[in-house]
């Protein structure tokens, strides 16, 4: 099962080294990783996509909640909380492809971030079914270079 | 921010914080005094270039002890026996690089066994940091998966919040190891410090206390179970419970076993004791929990040692388990009634339940299960023909054969010797197992060993942290000879600083524990278990009798039963560090055993 866990951590130094140490250290996996700074400059939110079976969740969670750096642990549950991941990817085109490229950018509404003689760069924004989609039908074309963040979440309420 | 900090605050937090405020003076006095002010007296440190100025402070201080060990794994290993026999932190101290690296045993050793650990290590100045500096090592990077917190104090200005910090979270909650790297630079700041009286962590709250409810549920069911069984652990220990689970015991009637951690939190010489359970723990304690249809699991973490196939471990029985770390329930053992809490504030909790309603339910049949089973198979060792035919018979016993000394008996007779008074260390191995079965505890932190890492070794300089903290009570390390050699070198912190902690050798010039389990399942084939000279064997060695006196401390040897009393007398009656060398047979296996990851079925008795 697929997981994503929002930790407020503290933000400090070495904070991220215990938190990926915790999950290598007792070979949970990462499938996705996210930190950075929230509305309060002392505090990270981590977004962490991780996969596992209840127990190894259960620990997950548990391990992170004992960091005396941490701060809140969140398990979000299907529903109750949004989440949106930004891809970069770097289309391989040529005159004949460009246009139908554009249309499909247009479509998804992702935006063009950079034109060159025989590629784009094109930003997109959404959720994992979105941005699945979307890298499946740029495959057709050519994907050239492509990072993404992992999602970012935050609960409803 | 407040939407944040949404982790209840403990109660340190909630106190309007004074500070005080010191005069101007180096980042290293600022240490000291702030150690000062925790109430440490005693620290074990070993000075190099990146701590030497911290030594420097230390030599004004008239409240702290530094006690000089001469390895640094010895130095750790005596701030955790002060630490395991205290309850208060142990502090010990080294310098960057290798001095620091020496440390890592023990403080893996501290987070294992949840002892409280201050570990302080020097660091290169902070602009040679990642330079590939001469002793420069990331200690922060190393131990974190084994410690419960760290610091890497980049300012001389956190020094006083850091300490208090590290106090703080090494000895509340699930104690545990705090180390704090300190470069050499911080240490030769100067500053006024500002010393916090409180502390403020948002992250951290240890203050678990179980809510009535369930407790209620506990009581009904125990009235409703037939064989009910205590198994408690090192968190009676920690938490000061002792007296508050033998209240427990007494009102219910519910015989306790033990895990190694948890030895002395129950007298062992009381009639409902079980004494401790596990791999090589007492059968009927094991027999106990095969058919207990109730286990109330307190302070414990499901060991493997403990459990031998988890998933069979108390297969028919209800299990409670009540633990302060959140983390232990459901990590080795799924239970059927989890509660997280303080295990001194939940029996407190359950003894006020109890006194207005009491227990109906009288366990005299489960009560005379017991005694068969305890009858059936007590802890005991016989002088078998393997013994009276071995190597150590014929080289060693001169044709007297019945003189041949069996460890067992030398541990029994040490326990009527003092009284069962004697704080007992040991090493890891076979000598430890036995420390544990034929020594009976009465009282907590009695018995101080390394049972979660088994790391061999840490018997001499834990009991020397031991009788640093207790100089009146007889500290005796039970040791082995592969163990004791490990870290030798602190008879000379004995001897130099005066600390009368005796070791009682039990030497059968082999790995005793790795060689049980080549006789049982390599057919006795030897891997390097073999710790004698093979070119003369005959001799003993190494002879620790001759490198005791090269430190200048009393030691001898023994061979013959006979001589084993008066012997036995003299090491205890020493008012000096002592050696006593006993030769016993290589043949003797811990037993019961129940071999790793099988179940009580499979326990060998003989």
């Amino acid at each position: 099962m697929r997981h994503t866990i929002s930790v407020l951590v503290e933000n400090k130094f070495g904070v991220l080294t215990r938190v990926a140490g915790l999950f290598s250290g007792r070979s949970f996996n990462i499938d996705t990783l996210n930190v950075a700074p929230t509305e309060d400059p002392t505090v990270s939110r981590m977004t962490i996509v991780t996969r596992g079976d209840d127990a190894t969740v259960d620990q997950i969670v548990k391990q992170l909640e004992k960091l005396v750096d941490s701060i809140k642990v969140h398990d979000f549950r299907e529903g109750e909380y949004v989440d949106r991941e930004l891809v970069l990817v770097k289309v391989g085109v040529d005159s004949k492809s460009r246009a139908e490229v554009m249309q499909i950018t247009d479509i998804f509404r992702a935006k063009i971030i950079d034109v060159q003689p025989r590629s784009l760069t094109i930003e997109l924004t959404g959720d994992e079914s979105k941005v699945g989609k979307f890298i499946q039908l740029m495959q057709t074309f050519g994907i050239l270079e492509l990072t993404r963040t992992g999602p970012v979440a935050l609960p409803r309420t | 921010m407040s939407k944040i900090a949404k982790k209840p605050a403990g109660k340190a937090t909630r106190k309007t914080s004074r500070r005080e405020v010191g005069p101007a003076m180096m980042g290293s006095d600022i240490l000291v005094k702030c150690l000062e002010r925790e109430g440490v007296e005693a620290i074990f440190a070993y000075p190099g270039g990146a701590s030497m100025e911290i030594h420097q402070s230390l030599t004004r201080s008239k409240q702290i002890h530094t006690y000089l060990p001469r390895h640094e794994q010895g130095g750790v290993f005596a701030a955790e026996g002060y630490a395991k026999v205290t309850g208060k932190a142990g502090v010990c101290m080294t310098t960057s690089g290798p001095g620091a690296t020496n440390l890592v045993t023990g403080i893996a050793d501290a987070f294992m066994d949840s002892v409280p650990l201050i570990a302080i290590t020097g660091q290169v100045p902070q602009t040679m940091i990642g330079k590939g500096a001469f002793q420069e090592t990331d200690m922060f990077g190393m131990t974190l998966p084994v410690v419960k917190h760290s610091y890497l104090v980049t300012d001389v200005n956190d020094i006083p919040r850091v300490v208090k910090e590290a106090f703080h979270i090494a000895q509340t909650g699930r104690p545990g190891p705090v180390v704090i790297d300190l470069p050499k630079s911080v240490q030769q700041s100067r500053t006024q410090p500002v010393f916090p009286d409180s502390v403020n962590l948002r992250g951290y709250d240890p203050e678990k206390r179980a809510d009535e409810v369930a407790l209620h549920e506990i009581v009904g069911l125990i009235e409703k179970s037939e064989r009910p069984v205590l198994y408690v652990g090192g968190g009676i220990i920690t938490s000061g419970a002792a007296a508050e689970l033998r209240r427990f015991v007494e009102a219910t009637g519910i015989p306790v076993t033990t895990t190694l951690m948890g030895i002395g939190a129950f007298p062992e010489t009381h009639p409902l004791s079980l004494r401790w359970l596990g791999m090589h723990g007492a059968a009927f304690a094991n027999w106990a929990v095969a058919e207990a249809d109730l286990l109330l699991a307190f302070g414990v973490r499901f060991d493997d040692r403990v459990t031998g196939k988890v998933e069979k471990f108390c297969e028919h029985g209800t299990i409670v388990h009540i633990d302060i770390d959140a983390s232990e329930i459901n990590k080795n053992r799924k239970v059927h009634l989890p509660i997280i809490s303080d295990i001194r504030h939940a029996l407190h909790r359950l003894n006020a339940i109890l006194a207005e309603r009491p227990v109906q339910r009288k366990f005299n049949a489960w009560h005379g299960r017991i005694a068969d089973f305890k009858a059936k198979a007590p802890f005991a060792w016989q002088l078998t023909d393997e013994v009276l035919r071995s190597q150590h018979v014929r080289d060693h016993m001169g044709g007297d054969a019945g003189e041949v000394i069996l460890p067992q008996e030398a541990i029994a007779l040490l326990h009527e010797l003092t009284g069962g008074d004697a704080i007992i260390a040991t090493g890891v191995g076979q000598h430890q197992m036995w420390s544990a079965q034929f020594y009976k505890f009465s009282q907590p932190r009695q018995f101080v060993t390394s049972g979660g890492l088994g790391a061999m070794g840490f018997g001499y300089p834990s009991a020397l942290g031991a009788k640093v903290a207790f100089p009146d009570r007889q500290v005796v390390d039970i040791d082995g000879d592969g163990s004791f050699l490990m870290n030798i070198q602190e008879l000379g912190t004995a001897h130099i600083e005066g600390i009368a902690a005796k070791a009682m050798i039990l030497n059968n010039q082999h790995l005793g524990m790795v060689m049980q389990w080549e006789d049982r399942f390599y057919q006795g084939n030897r891997g390097h278990t073999y710790l004698g000279d093979p070119k003369n064997a005959r001799q003993i060695y190494p002879d620790f009798v001759t490198i005791a006196r090269g430190f200048g401390v009393p030691s001898e040897r023994v061979m013959y039963k006979k001589d084993l009393r008066a012997a036995m007398e003299r090491m205890l009656e020493s008012s000096q560090p002592y050696v006593l060398d006993i030769a016993t047979p290589y043949t003797e296996h811990v037993l019961p055993f129940i071999p790793a990851g099988r179940t009580v079925s499979d326990m060998i008795i003989e």
